[in-house]
This record gives C-alpha cells, structure tokens and sequence, in this order.
C-alpha cells in the first residue's frame, strides 16, 4: 500500500467550489422555480445570478487547468471493461469482490466514471451553462436602447434550464452515494479532500505496465 | 492542505453570501433627483391678465370674452379649432376599417352609452358654446371656451343641460381677468366628472386629485411633487400631448412615463430589463380609485323602474347611487387592483352602424400581445355592463336620453325605450327594427394615474407566484418565471430525483446488510 497524490490542489478546489455553487444554485434556482421557499424570490434571483457568475468563472478556469495539464484525457470514455464495471456495482459489490478497476495517477477513473463524467462535462454542464447564459442576458437592454435576446422564447431556455437542473442534483445524489463505493465507505471523500489516497502498489505497477504497453 | 482547500471554498462562498446579503443599493437616484430640481423650480407667469384695458369692462356674453381673447391672442382659436377638444373626433387609421373620424359623435361607450341627440347634456363637457344638436358649427371661433381651461379663478363652472354655456352665476369679468395656464381644476371639471359624477369612469382621475395626498398621486401630492395636469400633459399650439383610449385608436401623440423618466429609470438593472416589456403604470400603480369609489358596473337593463309612477334613487353608504331610475343598477369599488392586457397603443371602437361579433361586446378592444414586440402590459380598469341593443340588425343603439321635457322620446323624461332607440337612431341615420334587448358589454380604461410612491410598487413576488392570486395570473401565452412550468419536465425531473434517491437507498441498504451478516456471521464463528 503507497499513499498516491490522486487529485491535485486545483483539482479539489474546483471539486468543492463546483459543488458548493451547484448546490447554491440548486436551491436558489428551484426558489426561482417556485418549487421551495428559502430567501424570497426577489433575493433567490439575485444570488442565483451572482452565484452563477462564480461558476462561469470557475469552468473557465477549470477548462484551462485541464487543457494545459492534459488532465482532459482522463475523461476519454472507454468502453473497455465498462460492463465488468457496470456488473461490478449491480452484483459483484455485494459478493465483496475486488473493484475490477484500479486508480492510478494516470487513471483515476473506472469507465463508468469516465463516460458519466463525460456526459456531464460534454452534456450536462454545457445544457445548464448555455441556457442559463441565455436566461441570464435575456432582454437586456445594451446601451444604444436595443433588446437583447429577445427573439427566442423564453419557454424553451427555462424548460432546458429546468430540466438541466433535475439531473443535475439527480447526479448530485448518486455521485455522493457512489463515493462511499471505495475500499472503505469515506476513502474516496477522504482522497478528494486530502488528495492523497491508498492505493496497492502491485496493481499500480500493472496498470503502469498496460498503460506502457 | 486538506484544510486550505476546504477554507478557500467556504470563503469563496460566503463572500458571495455576504455581498449579496449585506449589499444595498444607497446610492442617490440622480435621474431622478434631476426630475425632482426641475420641477420644484415654480413657474412664473409673465403677465397679469387683470390688468389688461381691454379686460376691464362688463361681459354680457361668454362669446364677448372669446372675442376679446382673439382680439390679442389672434391666431390661438385657430390651433383650438384643429384639436380633439374642440372637434371631439380625431382622424384615425384602424385596421380593418381604413382612414376614419373617431370621436364623440359615433364612438359608443357603456356608460351614458353616447353623445348624439344628447348634445344638449353632454357639451357640459365640450369646450364651446350652443351645441344643442348635430348641427354644431364648428367653425365658429366665437364659440371657442377660452375660460373653460383658462379660468384661474375657480369662479368659471359651466351649467348643466346648457349646451356648453356657463353657469348663469359666473361672474365672466372676473374669470376673463384671472386666466392663466390651465390648474388641475381647469381638467378635472370634466375629467375627474365623466360619466355624470366623481370618478365614474377613469377611477384613477377624481376630485381627490385636487388636493392630494402623495401617497394617492406621487406627482400631484400637495406634500409631495405638488405637480399640476399640465406639467405632464404639456401641449404645443394647443394640442396636448397624451389621449385615452376609451376614444383614441392610434400609436401616436402617447405620453409616457419614460418621457421624463427615461427608458432605464432604476438602479436596478434586473428592474429595468422589465421595461421592454412591462409598462411602468403596471407595477407603480399598485391600486387604484384609493380615495373615492369607481363604477365597475352599469346594468341599463334595470332602469325604469318608478315609484309611484316617479323615478327614484338608492345610494349606498358612501353617498354613490346604486340605483337610478333613469340609468340602471351601478356597482362601485374603492382600492381596486387592476386587470392587466398586452397593449401596442392601438385600439379600435364599437362605431354606430357596427354589428356586434362576440358577447360581451368590446367596446374598444385593446390590441396586443407578447409575440408582438411593441407591446407592453398595462393596467386596466375594466368596466362591464349591459346596454340596449336591437336584435334585429345586431347593432348597439343610440338612444335618446336627455332632454328638457316629457313628449320629446328622451328616456330619462318618459322611461320607454321604444321611443328612445326611435329618435336616437333616427338621428344616427341608422334603422331601428323596433326589437331591442339588452345585451352584455365591457370597455377597457387604461390606468395611468395614481402614480403610488415608489416604496408601494408591486414587488416580484405579486407576478412572479404560481398562485391564482399572482397579478398576472390570467395573461397567459408566455413564459413568467415562478409563475409557469413545463409540468412534463418537472414531472419527469422529480420522478429521476425520487427514483435515483430510491436506487441507493436500496444499493445502499443491500450493501449495508451483506456487510452486516457478514460481520454477524463472524461474530458468530468466533463465539462457537
């Protein structure tokens, strides 16, 4: 067993940033919704927009924390062992079976992890962030007195935006489940934290050796 | 490090908590500080009328007066000639209906229903003198009122049933000598009194007005602004800027808020993109009719009833009549939130001579939509009743309701509406199948007045609300966020949530038992 730098410190910052934004989002969003009832809604518009600038900003840095580290690649789906990893949480978890796959440095994530982190990042992100862009600048004024935004119907960003929402927090909920699926139930909260995690070294240098290969 | 980051987050965070939270706008509204300065500067007049040779000498006639104002003022009565006061019609584009004179003489309303064969009543409201018929020259200079909007001495008030004359009692030396530009008092004698007392028709224009509280008017509060009608509704060689569309139709000579106020008065900007689509009146005039009680409802079909053969009136505790022999049943409101309507400043009218195409019939339908870009919403006060109507031709009648004496047809003498739909048709030249009903009607009065202090406007929660009691709960056919949804999305949106809650529950509680029956197994094999 070695401990092994997993995520890095941007990396868990952007982790728990973006998270705490989405959260906030959620629950001001869904206040605008008029599903809940928390700040008022004159309030819950003002601090979902103002909430919504912090995360533009931290996917921007985000992008370019993983295109300039290559980090990117990490999110490449496989579907190499996809339906081990699939049966492996539908059945072998129970059976206390060995995950099938193995965290390294260079691989951090099984394959369901990479086409679901994909879906959201390539999907998901870009569904709530674009029509949110939308919501936010629809019919504003610019300075020479024209309306911006004004010829698309508002029905459909709202209802793409709203929609985006629900899965969002749907994968809020099964991602915070899926963290206790590591060796011990807070290991992987624990490695997003720390960064660090523990890892077999036998399995490591297998991993390396395919990769090699 | 764990730690930092962490940290870092929470901060992140909580400074956008704490900006938001503890961040208010204090700043001074310079815009309308500006507005403010202007219009506390008092004007003053150049002239003192009462001082005038030609003025010093006794008035027989109101004519006399009008012919000495020309004397100097020589080319005024020519711009007053050309206005809508004076020719109660204005030329008009209506689509459906091409170039047409609008006015008075064939607009009907639902209240005293019209002008024709009625003149000799309703002049009181017409700024000239003698018009008892339809067969008013019009272009009489003589019979221009200067005093009627001039008068600065609240002595001048024309006579009932005088066809526009004064009231016998008014001192016109005294009046000729006080004109001025026109007070409140001067407008409201005939717009605070339409429809035949205080505030039946606007309900945001009454006597009230005339000494005002600013948190009735903001801009006509005697501790307030303290404005007067005229410093919005300037006027240009007479003709004034602004108009209703009880009888305009046309996007033209509108006054707006935004005239003074400018298109982006907040310092808010999310306040200020509403006004692409939202009128100002629509979330600063909250209420209106806030001192006096409006009519709401006009039912004619329950006039004439007598007793002891002599018409007859119920007033409710306010002193309003609820019921008038000679006009029907009312229905009065006081602190009234208004309707609300897409509007593009056009309209059009029931003309005379117009089939009625849908019941209730709308009287000027306003038009508008959110899918045409140059509408806004409006407050409404929306005014039903029923009215007499020939069955035969489908058009709405005229009726002849005023005059001096019994045996003339008018209604309000001799109660039989044979005889008022007769002569009052008769005079339209329009036909009378001698078959009437009443039928239902509703006319829109768009809110413009009342202006409430900012503090009292609508707030984002009165639309923003899916609840049936949202202002906007019935203007429909566009997305209010707050107030509507897709219900399939959020049906589906929840049922995803509730079944992933569900599917790591029960992963959850699978994984949870096989560890625990492990653990109890072993626990087990060590005991034995």
């Amino acid at each position: 067993m070695k401990q092994v730098l997993i995520y890095k410190r941007f990396e868990r910052f952007w982790h728990w940033s973006q998270a705490a934004l989405i959260m906030f989002l959620a629950l001001t969003g869904f206040e605008v919704h008029g599903s809940i009832n928390v700040f008022g809604f004159e309030k819950a518009v003002h601090y979902h927009r103002f909430a919504s600038y912090g995360l533009l900003l931290l996917i921007a840095f985000a992008i370019f924390w993983h295109l300039t580290t290559g980090e990117w690649r990490q999110y490449i789906p496989t579907f190499k062992n996809l339906k081990v990893q699939f049966q492996y949480y539908i059945s072998g978890i129970f059976k206390n079976e060995k995950h099938p796959s193995h965290k390294t440095e260079l691989s951090k994530l099984n394959p369901l992890q990479r086409i679901v982190y994909f879906g959201f990042k390539i999907v998901l992100i870009p569904l709530v962030v674009i029509t949110g862009i939308l919501y936010l600048n629809y019919k504003t004024i610019d300075a020479n007195n024209i309306i911006v935004i004004s010829e698309l119907s508002l029905d459909l960003i709202a209802i793409l935006h709203t929609m985006g929402a629900f899965l969002l927090i749907s994968f809020l909920v099964v991602h915070i489940y899926m963290t206790t699926t590591g060796s011990t139930p807070t290991s992987n909260i624990k490695a997003m934290l720390t960064g660090y995690e523990e890892i077999e070294e036998k399995i490591e240098n297998k991993a390396e050796d395919k990769n090699e290969k | 490090m764990n730690k930092h980051i962490l940290i870092i987050a929470l901060i992140v965070i909580g400074t956008l908590l704490a900006v938001n939270l503890f961040h208010e706008y204090e700043h001074e509204n310079l815009k309308l500080l500006k507005l403010k300065e202007k219009f506390t500067v008092e004007k003053k007049t150049s002239v003192d009328h009462s001082k005038f040779q030609v003025l010093q000498q006794e008035f027989k006639t109101p004519q006399d007066v009008t012919k000495t104002c020309i004397s100097c003022h020589t080319e005024r009565h020519i711009e007053i000639m050309e206005s809508s006061h004076w020719n109660w019609k204005r030329v008009a584009y209506v689509e459906g209906r091409g170039i047409e004179a609008i006015g008075k003489d064939n607009v009907l309303n639902n209240f005293c229903i019209g002008a024709s064969s009625n003149e000799q009543a309703c002049a009181k409201c017409h700024i000239g003198f003698g018009m008892t018929n339809d067969e008013y020259d019009f272009n009489n200079a003589l019979n221009v009122d200067c005093m009627v909007c001039h008068d600065n001495s609240e002595e001048y008030m024309k006579g009932s049933a005088l066809a526009g004359y004064p009231d016998r009692s008014v001192n016109l030396t005294k009046v000729a000598q006080s004109v001025g530009a026109p007070k409140r008092e001067n407008c409201g004698f005939c717009h605070f009194n339409s429809g035949g007392g205080n505030n039946v028709k606007h309900g945001d224009l009454e006597n009230a007005l005339l000494a005002a509280d600013r948190n009735v008017d903001v801009h006509m509060g005697v501790n307030g602004m303290d404005m007067s009608c005229v410093d919005c509704h300037t006027a240009e060689n007479h003709q004034l800027k602004g108009k209703l569309y009880s009888v305009s139709s046309n996007n033209t000579n509108r006054l707006f808020c935004e005239d003074c106020h400018g298109d982006l008065p907040h310092l808010d900007d999310m306040i200020n993109r509403h006004t692409s689509r939202v009128a100002c009146q629509t979330c600063h005039i909250p209420e209106y009719a806030k001192v006096n009680a409006t009519k709401m409802a006009w039912y004619w079909s329950e006039s004439g009833k007598l007793k002891e053969g002599k018409p007859f009136s119920e007033d409710n505790d306010d002193g309003d009549h609820e019921y008038l022999s000679t006009k029907g049943r009312f229905v009065w409101e006081k602190n009234v939130k208004p309707d609300y309507a897409w509007f593009n400043g056009k309209a059009d009218h029931y003309i005379l001579g117009d089939t009625i195409k849908s019941i209730p019939v709308d009287m000027n339908p306003l038009y508008g939509s959110h899918d045409d870009g140059d509408s806004k919403i409006i407050p409404v006060k929306i005014h039903i009743g029923d009215q007499i109507y020939d069955k035969e031709t489908k058009m709405l009648i005229q009726p002849k309701l005023f005059s001096d004496a019994k045996g003339d047809s008018a209604y309000w003498k001799d109660f039989d509406w044979h005889l008022a739909a007769a002569a009052g048709m008769k005079r339209v030249g329009l036909p009378y199948s001698g078959e009437y009903e009443f039928i239902k009607t509703k006319m829109n009065w768009p809110v413009n007045h009342m202006v409430a202090p900012a503090d009292q406007s609508l707030q984002c929660n009165d639309c923003h609300t899916s609840s049936q009691d949202g202002r906007l709960a019935k203007l429909t056919g566009f997305y209010l966020p707050g107030r509507d949804r897709s219900y399939v999305v959020d049906f589906i949106g929840k049922w995803i949530l509730i079944l992933s809650l569900v599917a790591v529950m029960i992963h959850g509680g699978v994984r949870a038992s096989v560890v625990l029956r492990k653990r109890k197994y072993q626990v087990d094999e060590i005991n034995k």
